[in-house]
């Protein structure tokens, strides 16, 4: 597990799925699967979570929620779309009240296919999605030291 | 008089693996009305059978739900059938109850894990899923799906279940149903249990009834009502009685699905034992004319599906009222007089499924 440095918290949010990804999704972390042990735990809290585990199609009434919750996120986090439904709507996209996928609404970083997603899928869009939460937070990093560095030549230039 | 507040449960809530808003109007911290709005996860999808073929459209009733995907199935299966006058082989209704009481295990073993979170009991959570995973693995092993299985069809089913694997599931069932009646145990007898959910979110016979309650929620209320007993698909010929609780309270709901696990461990039992060889569909020939109203008892309770054709391909009209639908009155009725903190217990005691109920 050389690849997990840190404890990801995780968000779970039904947009409008057909339940089968979101109880595939809770397995996942109960036992048999149970990612518990390596410090992945699900929060009720957008402002505790690092991942948005989503899944179901956008409609007309959630657009506003799914948006907030993403928005309530702190920097660095990522976007996991589980299920068909998450990706393009699925079965349901010719539905009157579906948009189409959640990224109708937010960026989406990883795709994970099926209906229902089985959890190996799950486990490996989430294993996939912490090397992307990674690199945006060495960029946020390495773009927070550029920043400071700028900062202290210009005050070494200011008091010379 | 305190003053009166209004909380907002929801739509996104840490005890909710689904979306449902509540406005609960506190006064201190006592609940005195709760307003629900939903309609988070409409998605329309009964507009979509104008767009599918009548036999498609089993696929999208599947997906309706999740939890309860192939009773679903089974339930727009049998209207069509009824409409155009198809018998279904023997063979084909005994595995139609064998999938069905499976997935009704695994229902209800979710519900009562996700009960026992509500109310802070953990261990349990977690017992109580791992032993939903054993009935997941049954139903992989037959159909192919962890959660929704595809085996049923306008005519019968796609697949048999070997006699080999039946006798495997009928000795699995020994000591898959000691370790339920040990969870059951706790769920039943542990105090901490009792204490929590003993005289929460009280509802008579009459209110329940009047009401239009369905399922272990009205049942928990001393009403004998489980759609079940007329004898859809094999049920006839097992036999079978309605569990009932007469308290009416949480507890006593938590009590009658417990006993329904058992109860499905015993149908599954008699079913391998009484199944019929034979053929497993009949061809489908023609076009559905006609309207009924088909009902299936759920996990959840009583779920009706009114299909109309016009004897085209495509049906003309579909309805399809859930259980959790017909529960939301009760659970209002419920609400008023719970302290905040067992709001979350007593949502979860009508075993609220949002999926279903927006459709």
């Amino acid at each position: 597990m050389a690849f997990l440095k840190r404890s990801p918290w995780i968000l779970h949010y039904d947009a409008s799925s057909c339940n089968g990804c979101d109880i595939e999704v809770l397995a996942c972390l109960t036992p048999l699967y149970d990612v518990e042990r390596f410090g992945i735990i699900n929060t009720g809290n957008p402002k505790h979570a690092d991942i948005l585990m989503i899944t179901g199609g956008i409609n007309e009434l959630n657009r506003a929620v799914v948006k907030n919750l993403y928005e309530q996120m702190p920097e660095p986090k990522v976007v996991v779309a589980i299920g068909i439904c998450a990706a393009t709507g699925g079965i349901f996209r010719e539905c009157y009240n579906i948009a189409g996928g959640v990224d109708k609404v937010i960026p989406v970083d990883v795709y994970v296919p099926g209906c229902a997603a089985r959890p190996e899928m799950i486990i490996d869009g989430v294993v996939k999605a912490l090397g992307i939460l990674e690199e945006k937070r060495a960029k946020m990093t390495g773009s927070a030291q550029a920043k400071e560095e700028t900062r202290h030549a210009a005050e070494a230039g200011e008091s010379t | 008089m305190p003053e009166r507040i209004i909380v907002p449960f929801g739509p996104q809530h840490p005890v909710l693996p689904e979306p449902i808003h509540l406005d609960l109007v506190l006064e201190d911290e006592t609940v005195v009305e709760a307003i629900p709005s939903i309609g988070y996860i409409h998605r329309g999808l009964e507009r979509l059978i104008e767009k599918r073929e009548f036999t498609e459209y089993v696929y999208v009733a599947e997906r309706i739900c999740g939890i309860c995907s192939f009773m679903h199935a089974l339930c727009y299966s049998q209207g069509i059938e009824e409409i155009m006058k198809i018998e279904v082989p023997d063979r084909a209704r005994y595995l139609r109850t064998i999938w069905s009481e499976t997935s009704r295990l695994h229902s209800h073993l979710l519900w009562l894990g996700l009960f026992a979170d509500g109310m802070g009991f953990e261990n349990l959570f977690m017992r109580s899923w791992r032993l939903r995973e054993s009935v997941l693995d049954v139903l992989e092993d037959t159909s192919g799906g962890r959660v929704i299985q595809g085996t049923c069809k306008v005519g019968g089913v796609r697949r048999d279940i070997g006699a080999e694997k039946l006798a495997e599931m009928h000795r699995a069932l020994d000591p898959f149903e000691e370790q339920c009646r040990d969870l059951g145990d706790v769920f039943l007898n542990d105090e901490t249990v009792k204490y929590r959910l003993q005289g929460l979110g009280v509802v008579g016979k009459d209110d329940a009834y009047a009401l239009g309650a369905v399922g272990p929620t009205v049942r928990a209320s001393g009403v004998a009502i489980d759609h079940r007993e007329t004898g859809y698909a094999a049920y006839g010929d097992l036999g079978f009685k309605p569990v009932v609780e007469t308290a009416g309270d949480c507890y006593a709901r938590c009590a009658v699905r417990v006993k329904e696990v058992y109860a499905s461990i015993d149908l599954i039992r008699r079913a391998i034992d009484q199944i019929p060889e034979g053929p497993l569909d009949v061809k489908v020939r023609g076009t559905p004319d006609g309207e009924y109203f088909s009902r299936v008892e759920q996990p959840r309770g009583e779920v009706i599906h009114y299909l109309r054709g016009n004897g085209t391909k495509h049906l003309t009209r579909a309805r399809i009222r859930t259980p959790t639908l017909a529960n939301i009155p009760i659970l209002v009725k419920m609400l008023p007089n719970a302290q905040l903190a067992d709001v979350p217990v007593v949502v979860l005691s009508i075993d609220p499924c949002i999926s279903c109920t927006e459709r």
